[in-house]
């Protein structure tokens, strides 16, 4: 607990800004996926908390180790590379997931099979590339 | 004075954070399909990365980067793995 005094003041005042920032970008990010009322709606919510809420937190770590350090920290911003890449991954599976869920249900609420494409899922033109799967 | 300030904003938002949490777990619960539940997991995931993060800011040891990093791989490892399972019903094919 002693280092925050540590901290000048800026630094103390810019870490305490961005972390705030960003636990208030996560709160509201749950509180829409409270308040939404479909599944692809909701998916929206949690990505304000990954975005910009783990973009903040992780400004305010550098900040912070940066200047007690004297020297810059930055694999902290791993973290930050690693969650942005890998949240559209996650919420893209997911959200084709449950499509398929809803197709295979006969819920007319979504869109239909495109026809552009066959529906066999396994059917590649050929010479692609690619496993069979 | 300012490192005052920098503890009361790391208590409020590390309560903010909790509350987040709180949001998802009650999405877990009563999530109606279970596409929401894997959602709220992983969002579960992410903000406890972010406890940990403030956590590490609070005590100033280094130690908690790692922690945070890998409860992010392992939130990014098992919602996909959750996702594949919805839309196969199997994990590995």
């Amino acid at each position: 607990m002693t280092h925050a005094v540590d901290l000048p003041a800026w630094a103390a005042l810019l870490t305490a800004l961005l972390v705030l920032l960003g636990a208030a970008l996560a709160l509201i990010g749950a509180v829409g996926t409270l308040r939404f009322g479909s599944f692809f709606e909701r998916v929206h919510a949690p990505t304000l908390g990954t975005s910009w809420g783990t973009g903040a937190i992780v400004l305010a770590s550098v900040v912070c180790f940066s200047v007690l350090g004297s020297r810059p920290v930055m694999h902290e911003v791993l973290i930050g590379v690693f969650v942005t890449v890998t949240t559209p991954v996650t919420l893209m599976l997911l959200a084709r997931a449950t499509l398929y869920r809803h197709r295979a249900e006969g819920d007319g609420n979504v869109p239909p099979q495109s026809t552009l494409h066959p529906p066999h899922v396994g059917d590649r033109p050929k010479g692609s590339r690619g496993g069979d799967r | 004075m300012t490192g005052e300030i920098l503890l009361w904003s790391l208590t409020v938002a590390q309560a903010m954070l909790v509350a987040a949490m709180g949001c998802y777990a009650y999405r877990l619960i009563r999530g109606p399909r279970a596409q929401d539940r894997v959602l709220c997991l992983d969002a579960m995931y992410v903000s406890a990365m972010l406890l940990v993060l403030t956590v590490g800011i609070r005590t100033g040891s280094q130690i908690y980067f790692e922690a945070a990093l890998i409860i992010a791989v392992l939130g990014f490892v098992s919602s996909v793995a959750l996702a594949k399972f919805l839309m196969r019903g199997e994990v590995i094919e």
